[in-house]
């Protein structure tokens, strides 16, 4: 098995009367690119901060890299970029990455060089000099991804990275976590853009009203397929499908429903075949992650 | 250490970059150069009698000069609640705290740095306008206010506390309640000191034991009437001939008090911010 980056066991965390994480369990592996999914207000970013230890649960138990929940020396190992970085306007994008790498505990040249290895991956060398003010939306995201990266992490948590950026500074940022991937970094990835994280994560996992209901690994599609059958008869097509899948239904010409694995689909074309239905087509894909999150949030999962 | 002192290095620049601090600059400037102004005239319009009489011509100067340190004392008040009062709020609410915290760093290392850096530059600013109204007052009386080294660091104890508690509220309310509190806790202590002197004249035991408990609740003004108790010659100071002539004198036990509530008020400001959800 492999080792566990962040383990946490029933984190809840309750601000007065209002309860924001209801119950957090989760279990990332090293190395994995992880997605946190989740309407708005769902509890993502107090789940985040519990995690890095800028809020403390009020209940549950959870371990992160090996160490409780906050634990100082293992920030070291730890990087961040909180949702709409800012830092203080004045500073140019290398006094800010300087300053933060000196919180790191770095220094000299070790300090120089990494910064400046930094700008160029962040594609900001050139920008290096200017004041933060003067950054646009996407450069300020792009510095404080930067800045996550100073202590070469184990482990990133990313808030919503993408924000504010555009398609260019989107697969900048695509190709970082990629690239922290092929390296064995582990990526936490909290995100509510649905393709970019079906693009980028291994695994995800779905916050819903402050509770984590389901975990899923993308790569073996676990939720099975939708197949598409274009048929000749379709009531008489219809008839026998429901034994072989779930939810189906017609459009015109087109029957559409979801199968479990992909063994299903000779046994469904053998099944029409024998009942003598013509087969003009049959076309089996992964769900999206959007329709799967949909139907995980159901109708409570209404946007916040 | 070494993050305290980087996160200090940092409150530094940041607060010289506001324009509070600018603001302050230019007003304690104005300020010292109306005092230099004001003192000019005042020693060339006074009578003949009182210019040949060595004693009277020194009560008036040094009136004029605690008048003078008395406007700094306030400058620096000012200064001290208004330049700290969001450093925490403020950074907590835009996010740059959490950025912060989320480094392998203490987060009373964070607490501490902005503490020393404040207090550092409220201290140096009270410095900068009390050193122009004593080198007018060297340069063109002549003389300068009896001791200083006990009167000078009185107020920079006033100014800590002030610093301290503005800090404290940070990291407790948000920066318009923190403001109105510290604020507030100020004027209570200024009408409890004047009650007091008013007690104490009138032999009042209540409003002396008032304007006591004020002191106790929050001792800043009573360091600044003990600074000016000390820094004029004790026959002022004993025919309290000025309004800066303390009738009741605070007692070296205040001072004591006033340094313990630094520490408290810092220790409350350190255990509140490391609890707190950022």
């Amino acid at each position: 098995m492999t080792e566990r980056v962040i383990e946490t066991h029933q984190l809840r965390k309750r601000y007065g009367t209002k309860l924001a994480v209801a119950d957090l369990s989760l279990s990332v592996g090293r190395g994995e690119v992880f997605g946190f999914l989740g309407p708005n207000g769902a509890g993502k970013t107090t789940s985040l901060k519990m995690l890095l230890g800028l809020t403390r649960p009020s209940s549950g138990s959870g371990r992160v890299l090996g160490t409780q929940l906050g634990d100082r020396a293992t920030r070291a190992r730890i990087g961040f970029l909180p949702e709409h970085f800012r830092f203080h306007e004045w500073l140019t994008g290398r006094e800010l990455l300087s300053f933060h790498g000196r919180l790191y505990g770095l220094g000299g040249v070790r300090l120089r060089d990494r910064v400046e290895e930094l700008l160029v991956t962040v594609d900001l060398l050139e920008a290096a000099e200017r004041q933060l003010r003067e950054y646009s939306k996407g450069m300020l995201q792009r510095i404080g991804l930067a800045q996550a990266l100073l202590s070469d992490p184990e482990l990133v948590f990313l808030d919503e990275p993408t924000s504010g950026l555009d398609p260019l500074g989107r697969r900048l940022v695509r190709d970082l976590i990629r690239e922290l991937r092929r390296r064995g970094t582990t990526v936490f990835l909290n995100s509510h853009l649905l393709g970019e994280v079906e693009a980028t994560c291994d695994r995800v996992v779905f916050l819903k009203r402050g509770r984590t209901v389901r975990q899923l690994a993308l790569a073996d599609a676990p939720v099975g397929l939708d197949v598409e059958l274009r048929v000749g008869a379709v009531d008489e097509a219809l008839a026998g499908l429901a034994q072989f899948g779930s939810g189906v239904t017609v459009d015109g010409d087109r029957l559409r429903l979801r199968v479990t694995d992909i063994e299903r689909l000779p046994e469904i074309a053998t099944y029409l075949v024998n009942r003598g239905v013509p087969l003009y087509g049959m076309q089996a894909m992964r769900p999206s992650l959007e329709s799967v999150f949909l139907e995980v949030m159901g109708e409570d999962g209404r946007p916040g | 250490m070494r993050a305290m002192l980087t996160v200090a290095g940092i409150t530094l620049r940041e607060a010289g970059r506001r324009r509070i601090l600018l603001a302050a600059l230019v007003c304690g400037a104005a300020f010292v150069a109306l005092f230099a102004i004001g003192f000019h005239h005042i020693l060339k319009g006074m009578p003949a009698h009182v210019a040949r009489n060595l004693l009277e011509r020194r009560m008036v100067l040094t009136f004029f000069t605690l008048a003078g340190l008395y406007a700094t004392n306030f400058l620096a008040i000012m200064t001290a609640v208004l330049l700290p009062v969001d450093t925490v709020s403020g950074e907590i609410a835009s996010g740059v705290m959490q950025t912060l915290a989320s480094k392998p760093v203490r987060r009373s290392e964070i607490l501490l740095g902005k503490w020393l850096a404040f207090v550092s530059i409220a201290i140096g600013y009270l410095a900068l306008l009390a050193g122009g109204v004593l080198l007018t007052a060297r340069l063109e009386g002549g003389a300068l206010p009896p001791r200083l080294e006990l009167g000078l660091p009185l107020m920079a104890l006033e100014v800590c506390v002030l610093v301290t508690l503005s800090i404290l509220g940070g990291t407790r309310f948000g920066t318009v309640t923190s403001g109105v509190v510290v604020f507030g806790l100020y004027g209570l202590a200024f009408i409890g000191s004047w009650v007091e002197q008013i007690g104490t004249i009138a032999g009042n035991e209540a409003a002396r034991t008032i304007g006591t408990v004020a002191s106790l609740i929050m001792p800043s003004e009573a360091m600044w009437q003990l600074a000016a108790h000390h820094m004029q010659p004790p026959l002022m100071s004993q025919l309290q001939m000025t309004p800066f002539s303390p009738a009741s004198v605070p007692s070296p036990a205040m001072v004591m008090w006033a340094a313990g509530y630094v520490v408290v008020a810092l220790v409350a400001a350190l255990v509140q911010f490391s609890r707190r959800s950022l």
